[in-house]
């Protein structure tokens, strides 16, 4: 059973703690699906993930017109994807997606893309707008991350 | 002196050949062939197969567009970076087999640098000048020095200009590609000043960009609107187009005082010229507002044609000329760059949002 936990952000100081949270869940092989509307902010969680987890001023542009932007994080490589460009799945393959799950951490933007390879252990969070800086997070962990994200989030 | 360029490192495959009497020889765009048309160049050509594939064939249409046999080119320049790894390495592992097998100089250059030198090529302009990168995927100023000699004063901390207007254009419903659906939206505006947007970091001391939060701004227009008008859409479109022309403005005027307190006009015409390159260029309306910013500040405005502003192979040809002339050559151990800053002292930006 997928484990979801809802929290509501009322601002982009909220987004960045949550993001800096979840980095801290995060190991290598990890796969986290970023979704939510144009302007939901999936890029600026990302940006603020691994700013936390690496140099706090790192540059990370939108991987938009790259399709993947990567970042050597301490103990791994953070591949963070845009894969609304792709036509079909195995466009990603081209990509290093291999690579990225069996040593790397994905973010992925846009993970629908994925289509049968989006992988059965995975954390998804969606972004949804309720306010001009406020958004409503989703989190639901699936396969492994069920148990994970639970223990993640104890208070 | 002849060299030939090949650019495969995003969505574009491309072979060109240019020689130092700035003439262009040959200029081949996969995607503006016409059995490619009807993608238009949204399909990012991903797969490096696809690159592998075409890659051939243009190479051997380029030397016959220019009248050359191999044997005719003095050095043989890709790029090298930055971009998708696969494309990359496709098209270096081609230069470098070419070079290797008639015994020619090969030349690895940043796909950024191609840009940056394309005015060049075009327009003759000498260093110093100041450059406004705006493409899909970059938003940059920089102060070119001189060959491989970049100065950033600055970068977008999110979205690239080209992406933003891609992105508004899919919030208001007018589809693919962003920039000129807009502008075309934009100039049947009946009230182009009834919604306000925001000109992000205008007034900033830095000459950074950000164009995330006025995508977001548009969305939230878009949203109290509920189904936007035709008339609606336009309106918007104007706004857009004027929190864009702000922001760029007061940015180049930050980078212009800049670049003239560094490199005062000389009588070799350097510290004179205010240069555009990227697709964006081909936007009407920012042009115009760039040229009347240029001309109050005393510089010459220039841009290259809009099909050497977007990506093609005639700028990695040129960018491979001037640094083989200086003695800049690579060797065949080149390793692609996936990164690779044209300005590597360039501090990252802060991010203008808040910390965690």
């Amino acid at each position: 059973m997928p484990q979801a936990l809802t929290l509501d952000l009322p601002d982009e100081a909220a987004t960045a703690n949550l993001a800096a949270r979840v980095g801290r869940l995060l190991r290598p092989g990890d796969v986290v699906a970023l979704s939510g509307d144009l302007g939901a902010g999936k890029s600026a969680f990302a940006r603020h993930l691994i700013r936390g987890l690496g140099d706090a001023e790192e540059e990370v542009p939108s991987p938009t017109f790259t399709l993947v932007q990567t970042y050597d994080l301490p103990g791994y490589t953070l591949w963070h994807f845009d894969l609304y460009r792709l036509t079909e799945p195995d466009e990603v393959l081209e990509l290093g997606w291999e690579e990225v799950i069996h040593d790397g951490v994905a973010l992925v933007e846009w993970p629908t893309r994925l289509g049968p390879r989006l992988p059965a252990d995975r954390l998804e969070l969606d972004l949804a707008i309720t306010g001009p800086d406020s958004r409503r997070a989703t989190l639901t962990g699936h396969g492994a991350w069920a148990s994970r994200l639970g223990r993640g989030f104890e208070p | 002196m002849i060299v030939l360029g090949i650019e495969t490192s995003c969505d574009e495959t491309a072979c060109a050949i240019v020689d130092d009497t700035r003439a262009i020889r040959a200029n081949v765009v996969l995607s503006q062939l016409d059995e490619h048309r009807p993608y238009g160049g949204v399909v990012p050509e991903v797969a490096a197969r696809a690159h592998l594939h075409y890659l051939d064939g243009l190479i051997r249409q380029a030397l016959e567009e220019a009248h050359l046999d191999l044997g005719q080119v003095d050095a043989i320049a890709a790029t090298g970076g930055p971009g998708l790894i696969g494309g990359v390495i496709v098209g270096v592992m081609t230069a470098k087999a070419m070079a290797a097998a008639r015994g020619l100089p090969f030349v690895a250059v940043n796909h950024l640098e191609g840009h940056a030198l394309t005015a060049r090529l075009t327009n003759d302009v000498p260093f110093p000048y100041l450059l406004l990168l705006v493409s899909g995927g970059h938003c940059q100023l920089l102060e070119v020095e001189g060959v491989g000699q970049y100065r950033r004063l600055g970068t977008t901390i999110d979205d690239a200009v080209g992406e933003a207007f891609d992105k508004t254009a899919k919030l208001l419903g007018l589809g693919y590609p962003g920039g000129p659906l807009l502008e075309k939206a934009a100039q049947k505006a009946t009230n182009p000043g009834r919604f306000e947007l925001p000109a992000p970091m205008k007034g900033r001391p830095d000459c950074d960009f950000s164009f995330s939060g006025l995508k977001t701004a548009v969305r939230r227009h878009v949203e109290q609107l509920g189904t936007p008008t035709e008339a609606d859409v336009a309106d918007l479109a104007a706004a857009f187009h004027h929190a864009v022309g702000q922001s760029l403005l007061d940015r180049c005027d930050r980078a212009i005082k800049a670049f003239k307190s560094r490199h005062p006009a000389n009588e070799h015409g350097g510290g004179r010229h205010l240069v555009v390159a990227g697709g964006v260029a081909a936007n009407t309306y920012l042009r115009e507002q760039l040229a009347k910013l240029a001309a109050k500040r005393g510089l010459t405005f220039t841009a290259p044609p809009l099909a050497l502003c977007t990506d093609n192979a005639a700028m990695i040809a040129w960018a491979g000329l001037e640094r083989f002339r200086l003695g800049q050559t690579d060797g065949l151990d080149f390793a692609p760059r996936p990164r690779w800053p044209l300005d590597p002292n360039a501090k990252p930006m802060k991010f203008a949002g808040v910390k965690a």
